[in-house]
């Protein structure tokens, strides 16, 4: 059994201390050891992307225990490609926050950066709900600790919000766990997907309670309406590097929906049909329609990319709970464009607040850096906002073809296309005020000189434009990977024989008992 | 005893709400610790409840306590523990900062946010 499955996870575990503990006074060692770690992790997760993408599922077996008396980490398409997702836009996260100065702005960035991605890999390719539940409170401590890096009032009170909301959700987790234990006896994904298909017709109450308990935590961390409102205020007030990697959190809590209910709860089992299909489609539509109506009336940038945020997750969910694998192919090549918008739009908001001083939308005189900043963010509002020729325009004509079979087509496509329109007028008022309007005012007198980013923040934002375009380019192959990858989800069947039938450690009986 | 411990997960987390809902970060943090009081004890009673049964394999004995839900419990308590440690810190923090325990956003922090700052 090859161990390069937790490589993912047990690389960043083990930079994270020692950064702490060996290199804890020097910024420089510290820098270097996350670069080089975030690159390795890139290589890992592109070799076990290529490993998997002809259909095998890898498994490892913690401490060679069977499933489900151990733990399992299983790689199929999905897992690895989110892992990928999260390595590269890890990457330039990073070296923003390097070139920016950001990571000097308090204490243990980097071991906390590490923790974090820990955390995320370790969500992205658990094959058990505890772990997985393990692996979120893993991601979201590290997220407390880098939302409030830096410091200052509004931060830390942002951060308390944060904070208890999240606390919240981690105990909604643990109800909805506990009630799946008390009904199947397992809480090993595959497992659960062979026992809840032996829970009588009469005796559905308590799972169906249990699916929707889940369902609602994962909802918290996708920032579905009526859960959404802890993300404005979070991601407005974060440190901008480490708002750019939040992008990928929500992905998180998109990733459980779509792993959880094809897996265990599949549309087509009797004892949970009914469950989310009523509600869970208006309430993406409602996301989408609140993010895009937010982005409009922001009145500052970053608050507007917020809700930027909560409008893309909502145009994402509403693939999802389409629940077929047009849906979910659709759905996954505007995932990972989604994030690398998203996480692209903060470190620009950064940029011209580096240039700026605030990021208010009032006319201000120019900010310094202003045509590559200017450029930038055009052609990140272009990504975000979904207009042609960049992947969001291709996604949503794909989420709009993959809403077609639906019942609610009309208000589908109506809401998606007026959204979208609400979200051009909100970014292309964003952008004139911000850089067009500035240059009709001259400097007053006492207004402080700011410099220009550093060339390696460029660079970084340049990166993740660069993928954002390379995702455009290559959407053929992107979205012929992504329909594989559904069509992988709705035939469970390998990887439940996979995990369940793998014999471990003392599964087949020794001489003598 | 159902009747008993369903109770004082019910008491518990009606105590929790209650207090969660309230507008300064201490009653807050009170109310998430009774929820996870609560919760530990939902985790540990998804077991069923057994009365002087063991959970590890002994000689002599027939019945058998479930043993994954009082490890589940066990992880739960110290995740929560750790959590609740920086919850604590960061409202502190917060509250020493700017003199103001309120968990909503104020009405003057939308003045003070719009202003100048980098």
């Amino acid at each position: 059994m090859t161990h390069w499955l937790i490589a993912p996870i047990v690389l960043p575990a083990l930079l994270a201390p020692f950064i702490v503990l060996a290199a804890r006074y020097h910024i420089g060692i510290q820098r270097v050891f996350s670069v080089v770690g975030s690159l390795a992790l890139i290589v890992i997760a592109a070799g076990l992307a290529w490993q998997t993408s002809d259909g095998t599922i890898l498994l490892y077996q913690l401490g060679d225990w069977a499933a489900p008396f151990g733990i399992v980490l299983v790689g199929d398409r999905l897992s690895t490609l989110m892992v990928l997702l999260t390595a590269l836009l890890a990457l330039f996260v990073l070296l923003y926050s390097i070139g920016s100065g950001w990571d000097n702005r308090g204490r243990h960035f980097h071991a906390l950066f590490q923790f974090q991605l820990m955390g995320i890999m370790g969500a992205f390719l658990t094959g058990d709900l505890f772990n997985l539940f393990v692996f979120f409170e893993v991601l979201l401590i590290a997220s407390y600790g880098l939302m409030i890096h830096a410091g200052g009032n509004m931060r830390l009170r942002a951060g308390v919000q944060y904070v208890l909301f999240n606390l919240i959700g981690s105990t909604l987790f643990l109800f909805a766990l506990g009630s799946i234990y008390a009904e199947t006896g397992t809480l090993n994904m595959a497992d659960l997907a062979k026992r809840v298909t032996l829970i009588g017709p009469e005796e559905t109450v308590g799972i169906r309670v249990a699916a929707v308990l889940l369902l609602l935590v994962f909802a918290i961390k996708a920032a579905i309406v009526p859960l959404h409102f802890w993300l404005p205020s979070s991601y407005a007030e974060a440190p901008a590097p480490v708002a750019a990697l939040f992008a990928i959190m929500t992905k998180v809590g998109a990733y459980a929906i779509i792993r959880v209910y094809t897996l265990v709860f599949p549309p087509n089992l009797e004892a949970t049909s009914g469950l989310h299909d009523l509600w869970l489609l208006p309430a993406a539509l409602v996301s989408l329609a609140i993010g895009m109506v937010g982005v409009l009336a922001a009145k500052r940038l970053d608050r507007l990319i917020a809700f930027s945020v909560i409008g893309s997750m909502g145009m994402a969910m509403v693939s999802i709970s389409l629940f077929t694998p047009v849906g979910i192919a659709a759905a996954l090549y505007y995932i990972v464009h989604s994030t690398l918008a998203g996480s692209a739009l903060f470190l620009i908001s950064d940029l011209v607040r580096t240039g700026r001083g605030n990021l208010d939308l009032a006319p201000r005189p120019p900010i310094a850096g202003n045509a590559l900043t200017a450029g930038l963010f055009f052609v990140g509002a272009i990504a975000m906002a979904g207009l042609p020729p960049l992947s969001g325009f291709l996604g949503k004509l794909l989420l709009l073809n993959a809403a077609f079979e639906s019942d609610l087509v009309v208000w589908i496509w109506s809401v998606i296309l007026i959204s979208s329109l609400i979200s051009i007028l909100g970014f292309a008022r964003a952008g004139s005020i911000l850089f067009w309007k500035a240059q009709s005012l001259e400097p007053t007198e006492d207004s402080v000189t700011l410099e220009r980013p550093a060339a390696l923040s460029y660079v970084a934002v340049g990166g993740l434009v660069a993928l954002l375009v390379a995702h455009t380019v290559f959407a053929g192959q992107v979205h012929g990977y992504a329909e594989a990858t559904a069509e992988q989800l709705f035939e469970p069947g390998p990887y439940i024989s996979t995990v369940v039938n793998t014999p471990g450690k003392l599964s087949t009986p020794t001489e003598g008992y | 005893m159902e009747l008993l411990v369903a109770s004082a997960i019910g008491v518990l987390t009606a105590a929790g709400l209650y207090l969660v809902l309230r507008l300064r970060t201490f009653p807050v943090i009170l109310g998430i610790s009774l929820l996870t009081y609560a919760v530990n004890v939902f985790l540990f009673g998804s077991g069923r409840l057994t009365v002087g049964a063991p959970p590890v394999l002994q000689d002599g004995m027939t019945s058998y306590a479930d043993p994954l839900p009082q490890a589940l419990v066990l992880t739960a308590i110290v995740i929560s523990f750790g959590m609740t440690a920086v919850v604590v810190m960061i409202g502190l923090g917060a509250f020493l900062g700017s003199n103001d325990d309120h968990v909503d956003d104020q009405p003057e922090d939308f003045d003070k946010k719009t202003e100048g700052r980098a």
